[in-house]
């Protein structure tokens, strides 16, 4: 167990009608930011349940949850974005360990993994437009994955700062309906997160 | 091949189970067919929730996990309050609910509740069975969950049709869960530094909290203490780890505990925590004391490390293990000058003058416990009755126990009968207050029926005397919905459940009381009428 950061909380002390009062804050010079978590479990019933419970009783903000089988049959991985302090990192951490069917845990490091969300978008299309949309697919990456007479569907993989710039140049066209993953992630060169057999 | 309900039945025999507590109903009566000959001896409660908090009780003697079972629906959903008071407190408990048919889970049907869904926030781990096949790698599972590591409860639930199908049976020897490896030993490098730290320190502290009983640590922290002259303190969980006699003990700290125990606190220069995972009502400002004294904090479960207050050296390990560790590099020391300083703040208890017609609940309590046997189980209910006990009462060799974490009133009466039926030949006690009494009185009957002798203080001061004590000082003095007027006379029904009683109302009566309950077998009722403006502390 290595020492647990000295900043991450303060003390505020009152002393109300006879009783003491304290509450615990986050130190305000330590900035939230996101935090990407992989964490691999048991591929079971009610696991997501409980994932999902324990972030909202304890207070913790999920962003993004995204879920899907590994190689391993047995085991899913659960990638999910949360907004924090390090405080709250460390507890999410720790607390998802404490779950009997979660078999491992990790914060990955910013910067040093690949993210990755899809998103089906449907727009509304005319003929004459059609041009123009291909153009922004070859331009942004997107794939058309599906045309009628009204609409054209189109396909993007890429980072959440990409899909966000993404959707602002279709949104003109007329969005009629659109579909998004969490984000998912992986570690970048020859790192892994496994479970030790 | 036998029936589920008759494997379930195996897995606590082989598990080494001689008393369950429990409430039976449709959907768990398979399971309840079996048990009727197993040679398991089953209390029945009144109420589920007792079933949980007598399970706990005995659980907390016997320092194995104790088996409590309901039905579905309203005796699963009645259990909860139970299930969440232990895990608060860190209680080994395996809770066993009937289920409806699996075919029917979803739709609503007679006494249907999502059991292991409501239950989620408060267990350790559950089950909601759906093979039969894998129920005895389930209770081996459980058993080992809910006993090892930081304890708690597990929840197996086992709809009814579950129950009835027939199986291969084998018990396994050993659960083995990949993402499940409990704390041992602590870090060897991590010890030699908190005991370079200790060796270091003018005025160390010892803080105890419930998990030196959840690792059965009790002698060896007291060894520790003694060979390093370190003063101990502990939290509510903690009382009687130290016996009352020991010149090394301090009190219980926290906004019910003594003077002294809190001046040490403040003043040490280094904080040995052990076990304690600094709540609340322990720590008032737990963080206000990182700049000031050495923090070394010892648990089992790391995400107690730094939840409450940031520790300089973090210990993660089991207590008695760590300790034993400890113990291997441990050197006489001596701490005089800070131990007279304590000893300076060691006040004499003193008693208000009690109004005429009623006595001190503390100096009866005192009293009391210079009469009863050493080695006597205390029960508080939680109220103003668990905080005089907790102060009043000196707990020498026997455990005191309460609901410390969840306060939920009625634990002691159920919980006693409990701990009374895992030490048969021990003394126990349980002191209720008005309130919390008329939670759970009906398991007078339980103790009847099955012949547990239990001692019962009730302390009858005719309010809900801590809330009102908070509404006298934080809401102005207007006394909302606190009264017990209307409560029936105890002695009554003490009689009523051919229980042997007095009242006390005078110094003398107490003398007389305090004779009854430390000199003559069998169960005891004894009510204490308390100045109705008692304060707590």
């Amino acid at each position: 167990m290595n020492s647990v950061n000295k900043d991450t909380m303060y003390c505020k002390r009152k002393f109300i009608k006879g009783c003491y009062n304290y509450s615990v804050k986050k130190k305000e010079c330590q900035s939230s930011m996101k935090h990407t978590i992989s964490v691999l479990v048991e591929n079971h019933a009610g696991v997501l349940s409980r994932i999902s419970g324990l972030f909202s009783r304890r207070g913790f903000n999920i962003d993004s949850l995204a879920v899907g089988v590994t190689d391993d049959p047995s085991v899913s991985r659960v990638t999910i974005i949360v907004e924090g302090n390090e405080y709250t990192v460390e507890q999410v951490e720790k607390q998802l360990n404490k779950l009997i069917d979660v078999i491992k845990v990790k914060t990955l490091e910013q910067k040093e993994f690949l993210a990755r969300e899809l998103i089906l978008i449907k727009i509304s299309v005319s003929a004459e437009k059609r041009a123009e949309i291909m153009t922004i697919a070859e331009i942004t990456g997107a794939e058309i994955v599906d045309l009628s007479m009204t609409t054209m569907t189109l396909q993007l993989a890429d980072t959440y700062p990409h899909i966000q710039r993404f959707e602002e140049i279709i949104r003109p066209y007329g969005i009629i309906e659109e579909v998004r993953t969490g984000t998912i992630a992986i570690q970048k060169g020859s790192e892994i997160i496994t479970i030790k057999k | 091949m036998i029936k589920a309900c008759q494997a379930m039945v195996e897995c606590l025999k082989a598990e080494g189970v001689k008393v369950v507590f429990g409430y039976p109903g449709a959907a768990i009566c398979p399971f309840y067919d079996k048990l009727s000959d197993s040679g398991i001896r089953h209390i029945l409660v009144r109420h589920e929730a007792n079933g949980g908090h007598a399970a706990s009780g005995y659980a907390r003697m016997t320092g194995k996990p104790a088996v409590c079972i309901a039905t579905s629906g309203p005796g699963a959903l009645n259990l909860l309050t139970a299930i969440a008071t232990a895990y608060a407190d860190s209680i080994p408990l395996i809770c066993i609910t009937g289920q409806v048919n699996s075919d029917q889970i979803g739709r609503d049907v007679f006494q249907e509740a999502d059991i292991t869904g409501a239950a989620e926030p408060f267990v350790k781990h559950s089950y909601l069975v759906k093979n039969a096949q894998e129920l005895p790698r389930i209770f081996k599972e459980a058993f080992y969950i809910a006993g090892t590591g930081r304890p708690g409860p597990v929840l197996i639930d086992v709809p009814m049709d579950i129950q009835n199908t027939l199986i291969d049976f084998s018990y396994p020897e050993k659960a083995d869960i990949r993402s499940y490896k409990p704390a041992g030993k602590g870090n060897y490098a991590q010890i030699k530094r908190v005991m370079n730290a200790i060796f270091e320190a003018k005025r160390p502290l010892i803080c105890v909290g419930g998990g030196v009983f959840a690792s059965n640590a009790r002698d060896e922290i007291t060894r520790l203490s003694e060979v390093m002259q370190i003063p101990a303190i502990t939290t509510m969980m903690g009382i009687s780890v130290f016996s009352t006699d020991n010149p090394l003990f301090f009190g219980m700290l926290g906004m019910h505990g003594v003077k002294c125990a809190n001046v040490a606190v403040k003043e040490c220069d280094l904080l040995f925590l052990v076990g304690a995972r600094v709540g609340d009502r322990a720590v008032r400002t737990p963080l206000s004391l990182e700049g000031s004294a050495k923090i070394i904090h010892i648990d089992i479960d790391p995400a107690e490390i730094g939840k409450n207050m940031n520790a300089d050296l973090p210990l993660v390990g089991d207590a008695k293990l760590v300790l034993q560790q400890m113990l291997e590099l441990a050197k006489p020391m001596e701490h005089k000058e800070w131990l007279e300083r304590l000893n300076g703040l060691v006040a004499k208890p003193t008693f208000p003058e009690p109004k005429e017609g009623t006595i001190e609940p503390r100096k009866f309590l005192s009293q009391l416990s210079d009469a009863m046997p050493e080695n006597t189980t205390v029960v508080a209910d939680v109220g103003q009755n668990q905080i005089w006990t907790a102060t009043a009462y000196k707990m020498r060799k026997g455990r005191f126990l309460t609901s410390g974490g969840m306060g939920t009133m009625g634990y002691a009466i159920p919980a006693a009968v409990g701990a009374k039926l895992a030490d048969p030949d021990g003394t126990v006690l349980a002191v209720c207050g008005d309130g919390s009494f008329q939670m759970s009185l009906a398991e007078l009957a339980t103790a009847v029926q099955h012949g547990v002798d239990i001692k019962v203080v009730v302390m009858t001061n005719h309010y809900l005397g801590m809330v009102r004590e908070v509404q006298q000082n934080a809401y102005h003095n207007r006394l909302t919905a606190v009264s017990l007027e209307g409560s029936p006379d105890f002695l009554t029904i003490a009689k009523a459940y051919g229980l042997p009683c007095m009242r006390v109302t005078c110094q003398q009566e107490a003398q007389q009381a305090i004779e009854r309950l430390s000199h003559e077998s069998g169960s005891f009722f004894v009510e204490c009428i308390v100045d109705e403006l008692a304060a707590t502390i």
